[in-house]
Formats: structure tokens, sequence, C-alpha cells
């Protein structure tokens, strides 16, 4: 579904991705772990071209999304993205935030995209705030509501970047607990996250990054149990 | 002193005045037309636009106001005729100066109040698949606004004072008005202190007014 072929990314000098390969398949959940610094922001962010690579392809069902003639924003429609602050719109209800952009950018009607929000919130419980502004909402319920915000425009990915970070600890297992049920429905998702447990638990496979290079990819059970690469190993003991 | 001119000329400083506040107004809606054209040239990608729009700020900021209003006064000719007892042909260089000189003021005020919304906003926005001009249009600017209309009051307010500055191309505002009655009485003080008065009931009121309506937006968040 994704294939990121040479992937680099400079910052002025610095170099923060240097090469990477990976395939991404549909129904996988794959889950991006490393130290800070390493470039896992960066390269999921690179996904959806956020950040513009600086060489390098990647090609989303069968478009070259790096190709400067290409229309990014058809397929970022299909990539849905959850933030670590959320970027919930604030001037908007929770509602609009859902049905903005299936009644702007894919034509919905206003019955239609109300029925999906509606049946979206009800799916994290949280229908009885739909008309409520994001500054009303717990850090927990802000990310759920940013979860099922890039789930109305049914895309074929999710990309989550830290999507637990910047909640209180109370409310991680909440955003989890969607990010599970979600995976079990099959949708792909890519996750940079430092929740090990949710590494272990749903992802199908993990890729270890850091200086800005995939270190070791494999099996969850595989790299949590038997590390090949010494900085996994390092990383790990720290972490676990 | 003696204020007993005032039943003979108050006139004057009535029509002072609602010309002071016309210009004032008109002024502010120029000025916002302009300012937001620049700070959306200053803002964009394109470098030729950043240039021109930086230009023209750094330039205006740069120079004296009097100095711009003598300019345009004596570059803009055109037929006088009259308009609601105003001699247009002072009185259309005189705002399109003063519009020109507030537009430069009012572009920071929406840049400033542009770029003060969280850079996540239009990622967010951008991820969804909307273009950056969408973006701008239903995410950032509806934010920015609440950013931008509380300083755009205060234009508003030094706009009022500024326009002061107009008497010296001949057009009848407060300050001239002031200005004929002394001449008329031969008396400097008290006309001066009456427009001086005049101009802070305008500005004291509009600035509370301000600020009502400010604390009002606020607790709509």
């Amino acid at each position: 579904m994704i294939n990121v072929k040479n992937l680099h990314k400079k910052f002025g000098k610095l170099h923060v991705l240097k090469g990477i390969d990976t395939r991404i398949e549909k129904g996988e959940v794959v889950v991006v772990i490393g130290p800070s610094g390493s470039g896992k922001s960066t390269f999921l962010r690179c996904l959806n071209l956020l950040e513009q690579p600086s060489d390098g392809e990647i090609i989303f069902e069968g478009i070259n999304i790096t190709d400067k003639r290409n229309d990014i924003n058809k397929q970022r429609q299909k990539m849905g993205m959850v933030f670590q602050n959320f970027n919930l719109f604030p001037h908007l209800t929770v509602f609009e935030n859902i049905t903005l952009g299936p009644r702007k950018l894919k034509g919905e009607t206003p019955e239609q995209a109300e029925k999906n929000a509606m049946s979206l919130l009800k799916r994290i419980g949280l229908e009885e705030k739909a008309n409520n502004y994001p500054a009303q909402l717990s850090g927990g319920q802000k990310q759920r509501i940013a979860i099922v915000r890039a789930l109305a425009m049914s895309p074929d990915v999710m990309l989550f970047d830290e999507p637990t970070s910047a909640l209180d600890p109370e409310m991680v297992g909440e955003v989890l607990e969607v990010m599970k049920e979600l995976a079990s429905e099959g949708m792909t998702m890519v996750v940079v996250t430092h929740e090990m447990g949710f590494a272990r638990e749903v992802g199908t496979r993990v890729l270890f990054m850091d200086e800005g290079k995939i270190k070791e990819e494999a099996r969850p059970e595989e790299i949590f149990s038997n590390p090949k690469h010494e900085r996994t190993r390092e990383f790990l003991s720290k972490v676990l | 002193m003696d204020f007993s001119f005032l039943s003979d000329y108050s006139y004057y400083f009535l029509t002072g005045t609602v010309n002071t506040v016309l210009i004032a107004f008109l002024t502010v809606i120029f000025g916002v037309v302009i300012g937001t054209l620049l700070a959306l040239m200053k803002i964009s990608s394109n470098g030729i636009f950043k240039f021109i729009a930086s230009a023209y700020i750094e330039f205006i900021r740069g120079t004296p106001i009097l100095v711009q209003a003598l300019i345009f006064f004596y570059l803009i000719q055109i037929p006088d005729f009259k308009l609601f007892g105003l001699e247009m042909a002072r009185f259309i260089p005189g705002v399109i100066a003063l519009s020109i000189n507030s537009g430069a003021y009012v572009a920071e005020i929406i840049r400033a109040g542009i770029q003060a919304v969280d850079r996540g906003q239009m990622e967010a926005s951008r991820s969804l698949g909307f273009t950056s001009g969408q973006s701008m249009r239903y995410i950032i600017i509806p934010q920015a606004i609440k950013n931008i209309l509380p300083a755009l009051g205060n234009e508003f307010i030094v706009v009022i004072k500024e326009s002061s500055i107009l008497s010296v191309i001949g057009i009848v505002e407060l300050m001239r008005s002031a200005d004929i009655v002394k001449s008329a009485i031969y008396r400097p003080f008290e006309p001066l202190l009456v427009a001086a008065v005049i101009y802070f009931i305008l500005t004291f009121t509009l600035s509370r007014v301000l600020g009502i309506a400010e604390r009002r937006m606020h607790t709509g968040d």
C-alpha cells in the first residue's frame, strides 16, 4: 500500500532521515519505536508529505506522491493523521470538526455527514459531546475525537504521531483502546509511539529507528524477546 | 477662559467631528482591504509578492504621515466637486493617503494574527486533504480574526487621531475646524481645547466599547 524507497530528509545541515526503505501492506499495524531524535516522527510526517522529503520516493496505492506534478491533496484524503497535540479546530464544535472534511472535500450532504459523524461518535461513546467545543473536553476525549475526525474521511491508512504522549497517564488507556479496536477491524496503521505494550499487543511489525535509519524490523514478539541489533537491545532495556 | 464663542461656532465643531469620524471610518475600511492583501502577500511563498509587501510596509512606516499626505494631495489631481459639503479634490487624496498609511500597519496586525494561530492547525487541516487556500479560509482566518479584531479597534483609534494631519491639506475635519474658529475669534487656546476634548471623547468611548466587545468574544471561547 505504501512503498518507501531510499527516503532522505535534511533540515538545513541536519540529516534526519538517511535512507529509509520499507513497504507497508494493507491491514498491517506498523509500530515505529526508537529514541527521541531518531527521525521516527519525521518519517511518519514524510508519508503524507507534511514534510517534503529531500530525496527518495514514496509510492502510495500505486501513485508516486513525491512526484512534483502530483496533487497530494487527493491522497491525503486517504491518509488519516492523528497528532500528539490533537490539533482539533478550537473554533468549531466537535460535530463540525468531524463533518468539515467530508462535506467540503468529499461532497457529502449534511445528512450523510451527520449520520456518519454521529455513528462514529457513538462508537467512542462521545455522542453527547457533539455540540461541545474542544476546549470543554479532556485530553483523552480530544484525542478520540481527533481519531474520529480522521476516520470520517474513510481513509485507507491511519498515521499516528505519538498519539498518547501529551496525555495524562489515566487517559492513555481510552485512546489506546480506540486504536486497538481500529486495528482489529483491519485498518492499516502506522504508529509512532513509546507505548511498548501497544506495540507488543497490537503491532504486526515493529520498526526500530535510530540515527535516521531503520536499524531493525521484525514481528513484535521477536523484537521484544530476541532483538538482533545491539542498539535495539540497549534501547529496549531502557524502556521495558 | 471664555467659551461663549461656542454658541456661534459649535456648528464648525460638529461638522469637523462628523468629518473626522467619516474619514477614520473610511480609512479603516480601505486600510483593512489593503492590509489584508499585503499580509497575504507577505506570508505567501512567492518571493516577489513578499518583497513588494515588505518594501511597501517598511517605506510607509519609515516616512512621516505628514509627508505622505502632502505627496498624495499634489499627486492626485481630480476636478473639484462637492459631496455632502466636502471638497472632493482634498477629501479623496486625504483618505487615500491615510488608507495607504494605515494599510501598512493593518498588514502587520493581520500577519501577526495569522501567524499566532498554532502551526498544528494548518497541519491538521492539510492532513485532511484541504489545500492551503481552503485551510486559510475554513481554519486559519476564522481563528486569526479573534486575534486581529481587538488590534484593529486600536488602529481605528489611532486613525481618528492621525486624521488631524489632514488639516494641512485643507480638509475641514475637527482639527481644521478648530483652526478656523481660532482665526475667527482671535483666540487660540479655547478652540484647541474643545477639539482635544472632542477627540478624547471619541477615542475614549471607542476604547470602552472595544473593551466590552473583547470581553464578550472571550467568554464565547
